[in-house]
């Protein structure tokens, strides 16, 4: 299954999704918003989406896990503004033993950060940036999120 | 004929005011190409100078290369190296 959504994420969620009576562990990755960044103090994240895309691209990743290692796997992603201590993406992978699903769930997460349309807005203490991969940007002023920040 | 561009992160800041959630129009010659596009917009304005070096391209939601042949219609975004997760 996969899931975009603004509002908040429920591991358990994805869990239930993917587990069956057959399954004897799932490896569950929740990335979570942080209060630093590359020396920064942080307040909050604003993620952007192309949505159609992104789903299109999730549904890839779920599929691809399923052909490669035989596996269930289920992708949430939050998007809009999200708080420190808030889940921003979930992923969970089940399986009879555990050592595929550690590697399933790793490549499920390194693949969505890699090929999947999402970007987040920074809300530091020095500014408002994007982060464009390895690279951020000074953001413009005044996006809707800077009042929620 | 006419596509619809969609950009993201800090160059969706700098999309011209029609644009509306980082969409808008661009007319472009018949047989243009994603390059030819990204040119177009570079003489509008300079802050899409770096456009073609720093994005990947998706035409109709689907990965694809400067030398792709746009059609009319075409939903033609740049995507900034992604941050997700």
């Amino acid at each position: 299954m996969i899931l975009l959504t603004t509002e908040p994420l429920d591991p358990a969620e994805a869990t239930r999704h993917v587990m069956t009576a057959h399954d004897g562990a799932y490896v569950l990755f929740v990335g979570v918003v942080r209060d630093h960044a590359r020396g920064r103090a942080v307040t909050g994240l604003e993620y952007q989406v192309y949505a159609p895309m992104a789903e299109q691209q999730m549904r890839r990743i779920v599929d691809a896990v399923r052909e490669r290692w035989g596996l269930a796997c289920a992708i949430l992603h939050r998007y809009g503004y999200i708080g420190v201590g808030e889940a921003s993406v979930v992923v969970c992978v089940a399986s009879a033993h555990r050592a595929e699903a550690f590697d399933a769930c790793r490549w499920a997460i390194d693949t969505l950060k890699a090929d999947v349309p999402i970007w987040k807005k920074e809300f530091a203490a020095n500014g408002t940036f994007w982060i464009e991969g390895e690279d951020s940007v000074p953001a413009a002023v005044g996006g809707a999120a800077e009042a929620a920040s | 004929m006419t596509v619809r561009v969609l950009l993201f992160g800090h160059y969706r800041d700098a999309a011209p005011p029609e644009a509306e959630g980082g969409a808008f129009a661009l007319p472009l010659p018949d047989g243009a190409t994603v390059a030819d596009a990204a040119r177009a917009l570079a003489e509008r304005d300079g802050r899409f100078a770096d456009l073609l070096a720093r994005t990947r391209v998706a035409v109709r939601a689907e990965f694809a290369a400067p030398d792709t042949r746009l059609a009319e219609g075409d939903e033609l975004a740049f995507l900034p190296p992604m941050s997700g997760g």
